[in-house]
């Protein structure tokens, strides 16, 4: 049987045009010691995976290949984990197709 | 700044949007929209398939000119498990008629046509524009907009939020809250494009023929959730999603579900060969009726998906979008033509239009399915679909068990997995929800 290899989402985030707005994230991970469950849970659930975890053990954020779902809003933005906004007009990605 | 006053104020240039602008525009109001995006479309995701009728009571003529990919003539809903799917198909040579009933649609192109209808409506158009918040009175009206635009405050008499899905002006104006992670699903998609003659090939489809697959059980793992294959004229929009709550609960990536989903060997040859030319996420309303917030205010109406419209069960959003959005601008310029003020009074109307309409009595019939379903997803998800599969497989098989014994097996296998009374009560619940 046909199997496409498995793609890194790394890979998938190429496909998409993106004009980044350099120096202004629109998504902002609270300082912390200790990630909360639901920072954590971001490593996984971020389609784009956008949320990392360092080498201190924090979780860091890269904004650059965001695709503006907001899912981590819906789960970390209650709580004051994220700051969460949608990038400047005309900024962030560009759909093509949609 | 812009010193004009409007009518009205837009928010987003989606379906809802669109729909709303372009009503109150033709009947003579001072509409300004605002839209994020480079031009309306460029963020804007879906499936997608269109409802030629809801469209066809903003823009009756739309099959003149507006970017159509196939009109549907087969429906494929599969339950799948790991290496088959058991399938109800309908097609109908009836759906090949003149004015056909749904369409799939590429959502950025569509919608960049939809905007330059609003715009020779007459409305005011200005697109890489975010509203970053509402403007409020001391009294908690509703007066106006706040934009990343230089002095960017803008004055109307009603703005109609049709922001999308997060709702985040309206959140932000404590005029509702965040979706919750139960209530909005988070769907992946891909487009694959292939040749116009292999897609007809595959799909078992001629001329502008085109064919939908929902698949639903063990792709999701046992969360809440569904894939969909929607066949364009030269691309596969596939995608697959889940409830937002799901994820956050196992652990399972979206690109890794829809990975899984694309390996299918039901799938796999379905797409092979395809170059993928966009990656897309979209959070989708799953709240159903139960999760619809405030509609209307002083000074301010909420539509389509920004209102948590969603028929999650018919898979039906876009249309509810436009026709929420229709009505929304309805309200408004009866409310404008008495020259009454926009309070939140006046603009109830809206909700009383939008009561008497298929889409909150859609979503009134189906108010207790998503608790159903997600609170459930185990058994429907991911039991069932196992289940229903080995039975189907022990029917067609060949074996030479005589066939009374295979069907206590059959009937066996479910009381052993479900017990008599979790099948009685999962019967009874569906039923009840649906009915």
């Amino acid at each position: 049987m046909p199997s496409e290899p498995s793609r890194r989402v790394e890979d998938k985030l190429f496909y998409n045009r993106y004009l980044v707005d350099s120096g202004r994230a629109h998504i902002k991970v609270r300082p912390h010691t200790t990630p909360s469950s639901r920072l954590l849970s971001m490593l996984k659930a971020c389609p784009a995976r956008c949320y990392e975890l360092s080498d201190k053990g924090h979780i860091e954020v890269t904004v650059d290949g965001c695709i503006e779902c907001g899912t981590c809003r819906v789960i970390c933005e209650e709580s004051g984990d994220i700051e969460w906004s949608y990038p400047r007009g005309g900024y962030g990605v560009l759909f093509k197709f949609g | 700044m812009i010193e004009e006053r409007f009518d009205a104020i837009v928010v987003g240039a989606g379906m809802g949007g669109n729909a709303a602008a372009l009503i109150m525009a033709e009947r003579g109001l001072k509409v300004l929209q605002l839209e994020r995006g480079e031009y309306s479309g460029s963020k804007n995701v879906q499936g997608a398939i269109l409802y030629a009728d809801m469209l066809e009571k903003l823009i009756p003529n739309f099959r003149e000119d507006a970017p159509l990919e196939r009109h549907l003539v087969e429906q494929r809903f599969w339950i799948v498990d790991e290496r088959s799917h058991t399938g109800i198909h309908y097609r109908s040579d009836d759906f090949n008629e003149e004015k056909p009933n749904r369409y799939t649609i590429i959502r950025a192109q569509f919608d960049k046509w939809f905007s330059q209808k609003v715009r020779e409506a007459g409305a005011t158009v200005l697109c890489e524009t975010t509203v970053t918040e509402l403007l409020q009175d001391s009294h908690g009206r509703v007066v106006g907009v706040r934009t990343d635009r230089d002095g960017g405050e803008i004055h109307a008499d009603v703005v109609v939020l049709a922001e999308g899905v997060n709702g985040v002006l309206g959140t932000g104006a404590g005029l509702r809250g965040r979706p919750k992670p139960d209530k909005v699903a988070l769907a992946v998609k891909e487009m694959h494009f292939l040749s116009r003659e292999t897609i007809d090939a595959r799909f078992n489809l001629k001329g502008d023929e085109g064919l939908v697959i929902e698949a639903a059980g063990t792709i999701s793992r046992g969360m809440t959730g569904m894939g969909f294959i929607y066949s364009n004229k030269e691309c596969i929009s596939l995608g697959i999603g889940c409830l937002v709550a799901d994820f956050q609960r196992t652990g399972e990536t979206p690109y890794g579900l829809l990975e899984g989903f694309k390996r299918h060997p039901s799938v796999a040859p379905l797409i092979e060969g395809s170059e993928v030319k966009e990656y897309s996420a979209h959070l989708i309303p799953e709240g159903g009726y139960k999760a619809i917030p405030q509609l209307c205010g002083e000074g301010w109406v909420v539509v389509g998906d920004a209102a948590q419209l969603n028929n999650a069960i018919h898979r039906e959003g876009s249309n509810l979008a436009m026709t929420s959005g229709r009505i929304a601008a309805e309200a408004i310029c009866l409310i404008k033509s008495r020259n009454d003020p926009m309070t939140a009074k006046n603009l109830s109307l809206y909700k009383k239009l939008l009561n008497d309409s298929f889409v909150i009595k859609d979503l009134k019939k189906y108010k207790d399915m998503p608790a159903l379903m997600h609170t459930h997803s185990q058994n429907f998800f991911l039991t069932y679909p196992q289940l229903f599969s080995k039975a189907m497989q022990d029917y067609v098989r060949v074996d030479g068990t005589p066939k009374l014994e295979k069907e206590k097996l059959m009937l066996s296998s479910f009381i052993k997995a479900r017990s008599w009374s979790g099948l009685f009560s999962d019967a009874l619940r569906i039923a009840r929800a649906w009915r």
